[in-house]
């Protein structure tokens, strides 16, 4: 490569813009002190949106730039709207938040459009390098977020936790790097799976390993969930709201493109390390959610079964399979958002409240917002025909057709016994008795809460649009 | 033998010794020091390999940065270290146990390292050969030109750190005297100095 020529930009442009719109929007917020932060926060979803119109408008096929570390095909381009989509949503459900706390901070929204970025390179990133580059800007940003609240020790807690583990993680992922790096002789997903064809030895599967199990981490699968619980109750809950939706999106990207284009030879020696994980966090995401009380921390335990579905797709290996893993992240993170407005929007006069209990009777007091939360529920425990009904289908579908049928099976028994948990919650709005109502809702809350809804709804009288989309992404991995 | 590998003897043999006395030092200044040593022992295995700029980079950063800081820290922080250390040795042998395990495993998959047909090619790719130039001149070809990307996405991680630990330490205190200093500067004599007459034999 001639050093005096600058690598193709192009590919790269929307986080480009990103990455200076945030150091504007930085520059600004320092200047102009805190009276701006709702400008902040609305040219930080201005920006978001506008990445995520260039990602779709970027020049058609497989796009690489930077020596082949950056690719933009696309499954990149399903994943990075997605995850744009999903931090735009966080911060929109944020602002209320933290007005009625009296705690505007005005980096809370350029810290997630830096996440935002670290997501991104993550989803393009075709080399371990840039990998784990990309994990640590997304990371780093979320350890932050978690502890944001600094005079709460339950936040500072969730912060310090995440982060520990989070470092621990990433040193088990780095780890695995170096065994893989050290048996290959390369970096790059394809030079990976080019020695792979050639030879493989126990060296790399110990790198293999280690590697998925800090992908594990991110994507809070079982056995390397233990932080999720923990963290998702005690950060402030759009916080909570945020690590449920787009970092699962990345981490769920960061796990197809490692296993798929690095390891597709020895697929079926990952195929049943994903396949246990699948099963496992299924089986404690539906059985450990039952005793909860805390809304959160059931959400919490939700997420673990909800990866765990979504893995399934990818245990299958084949490209049906990582179609299905797309449309299921896709319909997880509108019914995550949803749930999360309606947490959000439990707010008395004495201020928030996050118990499964406090929504009794809500049917009586707020019939919109019950109805809206009903709906999500049936669509989070798969009930037809609400779009996670479709999501979960697709899997086992996948699943099905690649002869895995224990685990199509076991997926299916457990979406019965989360089921129950669901269906208590909606129990508990129609037929118990009536508490005191909650204070109104902000306009932000009820356009996030309205469109996760209305797209859980109305699924399936359209769904060609998400379909179509993930059909072309899966096909651009294989 | 060889100086060198004198010379690799004495720089290992210090360097295990001192990260041992890190963890064993009943003060905790003393394990500060110790942790010293061992950096610049271990910069010193790396000068033997031929990797002096990595050995440069590993005096400045950590003996003159973050060992520096670590000193600081455990300075000005009235922490009682020997009371941390009080269940080492309850929990040395499940730890040993651990350990050993650990390296039994690492040995069997280090035993089976065989080179696959296309790693040295892509290891000579990586370096240009020591005697044309020193590695200072090889990364400064690459970083910039083939590594950008990594190199900027590392300053943003950077950026984010900065950004966070502001985020989370940062309070402003209402009440608290700045210095400002344009108005220091805007200051003339006519602005802060204030002549009066004073009488003879009266106060002001």
């Amino acid at each position: 490569m001639n050093p005096a020529t600058l690598p193709p930009l192009v590919p790269a442009l929307p986080e480009l813009m990103l990455a200076l719109g945030a150091m504007a929007l930085l520059m600004f917020g320092v200047f102009r002190g805190p009276r701006f932060v709702h400008v902040i926060s609305g040219l930080a979803i201005a920006l978001l949106l506008l990445a995520a119109v260039m990602v779709v408008y970027l020049p058609g096929g497989t796009l690489t730039t930077f020596g082949g570390s950056f690719v933009v095909d696309d499954f990149a381009r399903f994943m990075k709207v997605l995850a744009l989509v999903g931090s735009a949503a966080a911060i929109a459900l944020s602002t209320d938040y933290f007005d009625s706390l009296r705690e505007q901070r005005f980096e809370y929204p350029i810290l997630i459009v830096l996440s935002t970025i670290g997501m991104m390179m993550l989803i393009s990133a075709a080399d371990l390098i840039a990998l784990y580059l990309g994990l640590e800007t997304m990371s780093l940003v979320l350890y932050v977020l978690a502890a944001i609240h600094r005079t709460s020790v339950r936040s500072s807690e969730a912060g310090l936790k995440y982060f520990v583990l989070g470092a621990l993680s990433s040193g088990m992922l780095l780890y695995g790097a170096s065994l893989v790096y050290g048996f290959t002789g390369t970096v790059s997903f394809s030079g990976i799976a080019r020695a792979t064809a050639e030879q493989t030895s126990m060296g790399l599967l110990f790198g293999l390993v280690f590697l998925f199990a800090g992908f594990c981490f991110k994507v809070s699968a079982v056995p390397f969930h233990m932080w999720t619980p923990d963290v998702y109750e005690g950060a402030p809950t759009p916080v909570t709201a945020f690590f449920a939706s787009a970092p699962k999106v990345a981490g769920i990207a960061m796990f197809i493109r490692g296993a798929i284009d690095a390891f597709p030879d020895i697929a079926p020696q990952w195929q049943q390390i994903v396949g246990f994980v699948a099963i496992a966090s299924m089986l404690l995401g539906s059985f450990a959610a039952i005793g909860q009380r805390n809304f959160k921390r059931l959400m919490a335990y939700s997420s673990i079964g909800h990866m765990g579905f979504a893995l399934i797709g990818l245990a299958a290996g084949t490209e049906e399979g990582v179609r299905g893993v797309l449309i299921y992240t896709a319909i997880y993170v509108a019914m995550t958002l949803g749930t999360f407005a309606v947490i959000l929007s439990m707010r008395r006069k004495v201020g928030y409240v996050e118990d499964i209990g406090d929504l009794s009777g809500l049917a009586r007091t707020h019939p919109a917002l019950a109805f809206f939360l009903a709906v999500l529920l049936f669509s989070l425990a798969g009930i037809p025909p609400l779009a996670g009904f479709f999501a979960k289908f697709y899997v086992f579908l996948a699943a099905i057709k690649a002869g895995l049928y224990a685990l199509a099976v076991i997926g299916v028994l457990a979406s019965v016994v989360a089921a129950y948990y669901y269906l208590a919650i909606v129990k508990i709005m129609y037929f118990d008795e009536a508490g005191e109502g909650f204070e109104p809702m902000s306009a932000e809350l009820k356009v996030v809460l309205g469109l996760a809804g209305l797209i859980n709804l109305l699924f399936f009288v359209y769904p060609s649009p998400l379909l179509e989309t993930a059909t072309s992404a899966a096909r651009s991995l294989f | 033998m060889s100086i060198a590998a004198a010379f690799f003897y004495l720089f290992a043999g210090v360097c295990v010794a001192s990260a041992f006395m890190v963890i064993a030092a009943r003060n905790p200044v003393h394990s500060v020091l110790f942790l010293i040593l061992a950096f610049v022992n271990a910069a010193g295995l790396l000068l033997l390999l031929g990797a002096e700029f990595l050995a440069m980079i590993l005096v400045v950063v950590y003996v003159g940065a973050v060992a520096v800081l670590f000193l600081f820290v455990v300075m000005m922080l009235d922490v009682d270290f020997a009371e941390l250390k009080q269940g080492v040795l309850q929990f040395l042998p499940v730890g040993a146990l651990v350990g050993i395990v650990f390296l039994v495993e690492l040995l069997l998959v280090v035993g089976a390292w065989t080179f696959g047909p296309g790693v040295p090619r892509s290891i000579e790719a990586a370096i240009p050969p020591l005697e044309t130039m020193t590695n200072t001149e090889a990364l400064g070809l690459v970083l910039y030109t083939r590594y950008i990307y990594f190199f900027q996405a590392a300053g943003l991680v950077l950026l984010i750190a900065m950004i966070g630990a502001i985020v989370l330490t940062l309070q402003h205190r209402r009440g608290v005297k700045r210095q400002d200093v344009a108005r220091q500067n805007a200051r003339t004599p006519e602005t802060a100095i204030e002549i009066r007459k004073v009488q003879p034999g009266q106060g002001i």
